[in-house]
């Protein structure tokens, strides 16, 4: 059995607990096993964390890969800001020897450790796309009801796509695949691999804002027949399902793959946690 | 007729030693603001953004508004036909526009909330019921139930200076 360290993040334990608990049991599934970080903290945040202080961004991302690498995992992640930031961090100190110095240096006086460069940082996605395989869970997916699901890619997962290199950043396959294999059509709608509007600390600092980017999305998905929002980040998990509430008109249920995969393996609905979901789920 | 200003190479220099290596690439053709979301709903046009920090107009890009509008989705930076790196720059001015005391006050609180508790979502009572219902840890197995990796956490924060950011204290 292949085991990583498992990143929990923010978002996902704290607000969709749910998402937690289905990754946990739709990866046990498929043969991969998870540990837990203990004393991670936020990766932090790649949008509003990065933006404040960028010494301050890699220091405690390179705390969360040194957590990692002392567990001698690589790490896996259901969330693409948290996939963005471990990324970026890892990538930029294994390329720039000076800049890993000088992280190195806050990191041990803080805590003792340093970070090596020996942690891959790993996307839920592509994991199962890659290492698993579509036929795997479309092996296991025998209760997936076919519905025309709207598929949001979000950005962080593909982009920066020169360092991610995953999928074509602008027709993405990959998550279309898994979301098939799982017994659901996707449906092409307008401007797909449109932000959701959250990111950026636009969502903390003008709600309404990105409340905006969400709707023209939402509008876009609605044209196309979508009967469900399936999504790979908790973050924009939040701002679809939230957002629709606030915008009243909405009501297209919202799941995270690993919730849409626990349902399609006929995973005990309970266990997923799609109760404190805003918008309701009626699948 | 409003007197053309004069660039200031100075500032420009900064933002490349910040992070935004790429700015001086820029030809304006626009092709950024065109892929832009954000500048699809505002006023924001993220070419002019960059054309600022190239001509070193300080005190018409750190304390605006607009600098805050990019959501970071990065569709500029992968379209950029002069391999601008965007996002970088956007950042670095960012960076330097907090380090002058430009923070909104919704994310100087974010910001607390990370310097507090290692976490940007706070723990309550309601997410702990849930989480044990669905089997998990009451408490997540992070910095929220490890009082010493907090610590860390907080010691970082402070040999970066950005607990004095956080507080406003300069």
């Amino acid at each position: 059995m292949t085991k990583y360290a498992f990143f929990l993040g923010c978002i996902m334990p704290l607000r969709y607990p749910g998402i937690e608990s289905s990754t946990r049991q739709v990866l046990e599934s498929l043969g991969v096993e998870l540990e837990d970080m203990k004393g991670a903290s936020c990766c932090p945040a790649p949008g509003v964390m990065r933006s404040f202080d960028q010494m301050y961004w890699m220091s405690v991302g390179a705390r969360n890969l040194a957590i990692a690498e002392r567990m001698g995992m690589d790490i896996l992640t259901i969330c693409n800001g948290c996939f963005d930031t471990l990324f970026e961090v890892a990538h930029k100190l294994n390329h720039d020897p000076e800049l890993r110095k000088k992280v190195n240096k806050i990191l041990k006086d803080a805590t003792g450790m340093e970070y090596n460069g020996t942690v891959n940082v790993r996307h839920f996605v592509e994991l199962i796309y890659k290492d698993i395989g579509v036929e795997a869970v479309r092996a296991k997916a025998k209760g997936g009801k076919n519905l025309k699901a709207a598929v949001h890619y979000g950005c962080h997962f593909l982009k920066p796509s020169n360092i991610k290199k995953i999928d074509d950043a602008e027709r993405p396959h990959v998550f279309d695949d898994i979301v098939e294999a799982a017994g659901m059509t996707s449906v092409p709608y307008k401007d797909k691999g449109t932000c959701c509007g959250a990111g950026g600390g636009v969502r903390a600092r003008t709600p309404d804002v990105a409340l905006k980017m969400t709707k023209e999305n939402l509008d876009n998905m609605k044209a196309a027949g979508a009967e469900v929002i399936v999504d790979c980040c908790p973050f924009c998990h939040l701002q679809y399902d939230v957002g629709q509430m606030q915008l009243k008109e909405y009501h297209t249920p919202v799941l995270h793959l690993s919730q849409l995969l626990g349902l399609a393996f006929g995973m005990d609905k309970e266990k997923l946690g799609l109760e404190v979901h805003q918008t309701k789920v009626n699948l | 007729m409003a007197e053309a200003k004069e660039p200031n190479p100075e500032f420009t220099r900064k933002v490349v030693e910040a992070g935004g290596k790429t700015v001086n690439l820029c030809f304006q053709c626009g092709t950024c603001t065109g892929s832009c979301p954000s500048g699809r709903q505002t006023a924001f046009r993220v070419r002019k953004v960059v054309r600022r920090a190239q001509l070193g107009f300080e005190e018409d890009v750190l304390p605006s508004d607009d600098l805050w509008l990019c959501t970071t989705c990065y569709t500029c930076y992968e379209r950029c036909p002069r391999g601008v790196e965007i996002v970088d720059i956007i950042m670095a001015l960012r960076n330097m526009a907090v380090r002058k005391g430009y923070m909104a006050e919704p994310h100087r609180k974010v910001a607390e909330l990370i310097s507090k508790t290692g976490h940007l979502v706070s723990l309550r009572d309601e997410d702990k019921a849930l989480r044990k219902k669905l089997g998990l840890l009451e408490t997540p197995p992070t910095v929220f139930s490890d009082p010493k990796a907090l610590e860390e956490v907080k010691k970082i924060s402070a040999l970066c200076g950005f607990d004095k950011l956080v507080t406003g204290g300069k």
